[in-house]
């Protein structure tokens, strides 16, 4: 296969960035989730209840 | 949501969850389809009989171009909702506005490293100043890197909803200037207009990057809801917080002793502690 | 026709006043000309003092120039709104938010012109450039200094108040202006007789620029300063 170094570089880092990325998320949203009382933690469930 | 667990300590859901491993299984087929089924771009010249195209370098395409056009997706959607901002100033349009922004810019991000990467063996360069797509895409990286750097400013996001819409709206009306302009700057572009076209489409070509779409459909629609509940989370920690910094303050000191502190009579006071 | 009237009124007030503090205070002449042309210089010594090579590059130069003072000018356009409870007397006034925002864009327009005058004496005497076409230059220049104008009173309402103004608004300016600084730059060439380029069709470009920033400016000020 030609240009592999070049192909292993681009997937490479787009997954480990998109992974990265993925995994930030989940961790914020569950030490967000410990600070929000559960009923306020979705917004279906918490509409209405925000400031607007 | 109605597949939701009982009690969610984080921001995944029944749904979400299906949708995530759904996601990671198209990138899996993705990948296999990608390097192990389709071939190469290899071409024969008609008259000299030599060999051309871009070889297996093609193969960067199947993830550069979908994440291309979700990124695009993404902030036109960031543009639909910070009007919904302006219009309607309810939360959940600013954080849709937040959020796809964010993973618009990341995926903008991959976009130019996996085309610059791209471009060293096709174009021999890494990058092109010459070029259109790959200048405005440049320019809209730094419009949305401003964006978020904005909305980090302050840590209640309400305070600068409305600011953060108007510089997403003028990003996204500045976009067909920036590409009209380096247009004309250069007037030729590397981006052969037929980078798709040109390619032999064979039926498994064609189909991988349109699995290639859905794909990453899938996967920034995941990224985006969860960036959505994290946003949520966000402005809902605040509001809790504020709100059990007043209880405390309450009960240090007894309910009667505060009112008559600040003058409310027993009727206010009834009204204004639900 | 009266509200037309009363809204230019307006908006000549608060530009009057502007260029009155400018006046009294000489902070643009006093220290963004100067800055702007120590930039000048600045690009004389790194670019190897060779007339060939400063012309060649003289209106790019002259436009990083511009925005780079540009940036300097619209601070200190949005600095006065935030002392001594500017900005909540002027909410209370009933002025038209447009009208505001026509008149700050306006005071830091005039300020700009003159500034990019002096600049292209700069060029003329430190670089050695002619001017082939004045016509073009004059009107290129105009516009261009219409759409930083406009685009830096937006963006400077827009980061006051944030208390990180000075390192939010170039990354948030910049990039918006990217067009505005092709344009001109390519209109300057043509008007410098430095690249045969068709500079009028740029003048069009900086035109629509000038017009979008504006119309856009004065509608969305509203919105920028009740936040």
């Amino acid at each position: 296969m030609t240009h592999l170094g070049y192909l292993m570089a681009g997937w490479g880092i787009s997954l480990v960035v998109l992974g990265g990325y993925a995994f930030r998320l989940v961790r914020r949203g569950r030490s967000l989730s410990a600070l929000v009382p559960e009923d306020r933690r979705r917004w279906l469930e918490s509409s209405g209840t925000d400031s607007d | 949501m109605a597949g939701r667990d009982e009690r969610p300590g984080n921001t995944g859901s029944r749904g979400s969850r299906l949708l995530g491993c759904v996601a990671l299984a198209s990138l899996v087929v993705l990948g296999v389809l990608a390097f192990f089924l389709t071939g190469p771009d290899v071409r024969l010249h008609p008259t000299t009989g030599e060999e051309f195209g871009q070889f297996d370098a093609v193969r960067m395409l199947y993830l550069h171009v979908p994440m291309a056009v979700l990124m695009y997706a993404s902030f036109m959607l960031c543009a639909a909702a910070s009007v919904g901002v302006l219009v309607k100033r309810t939360p959940w349009w600013d954080v849709m506005a937040h959020s796809t922004a964010e993973v618009g810019t990341v995926l903008c991000g991959l976009v130019l490293v996996t085309g610059s990467i791209w471009g060293r063996p096709v174009w021999n360069t890494w990058w092109e100043w010459g070029d259109v797509r790959l200048m405005t895409t440049l320019v809209l990286f730094l419009l949305f890197a401003g964006y978020l750097a904005l909305r980090r400013t302050t840590t209640d996001p309400r305070r600068q909803e409305r600011k953060a819409a108007v510089v997403a709206l003028v990003a996204v009306l500045d976009i067909p200037l920036v590409n009209r302009s380096v247009a004309w700057w250069e007037n030729r572009t590397l981006h052969q207009r037929s980078t798709l076209e040109e390619l032999k489409i064979q039926d498994l070509t064609l189909f991988t990057l349109m699995f290639g779409f859905l794909t990453f459909g899938l996967v920034v629609w995941w990224l985006t809801l969860q960036r959505f509940r994290v946003g949520w989370l966000e402005r809902a920690a605040i509001d809790h917080a504020v709100g059990s910094a007043i209880a405390e303050r309450r009960s240090e000191t007894s309910a009667d002793e505060l009112d008559a502190a600040i003058g409310v009579t027993d009727e206010q006071a009834g009204e204004a502690s639900p | 026709m009266s509200e037309v009237r009363r809204f230019l009124a307006d908006a000549r007030m608060v530009a009057a006043r502007d260029l009155r503090i400018e006046f009294r205070s000489r902070v643009v002449v006093g220290q963004v000309v100067p800055f702007a042309l120590l930039v000048l210089v600045l690009f004389g010594f790194a670019l190897d003092a060779d007339h060939r090579t400063l012309r060649t590059f003289a209106s790019g130069l002259f436009w990083v120039a511009v925005l780079l003072s540009a940036l300097l000018a619209v601070h200190r356009s949005a600095a006065l709104e935030q002392s001594d409870g500017t900005m909540d007397a002027l909410r209370m006034s009933g002025l038209p938010p447009a009208a505001l925002f026509i008149g700050k864009a306006t005071a830091v327009f005039v300020q700009l012109v003159l500034l990019e005058v002096v600049l292209l004496g700069g060029l003329l005497v430190l670089y050695g450039v002619q001017v082939v076409d004045p016509a073009l230059l004059v009107v290129a220049g105009l516009l261009a200094g219409v759409a930083v104008a406009a685009a830096g009173t937006l963006y400077g309402a827009l980061a006051s108040g944030l208390g990180v103004r000075e390192t939010l608004l170039p990354i948030l300016l910049l990039p918006v202006l990217a067009p505005v600084l092709i344009g001109a730059t390519r209109a300057f060439d043509d008007a410098l007789g430095a690249v045969a380029v068709d500079g009028w069709a740029w003048t069009g470009l900086l035109a629509v620029a000038a017009l979008i920033a504006t119309v856009v400016g004065a509608l969305a000020h509203g919105v920028l300063i009740e936040d």
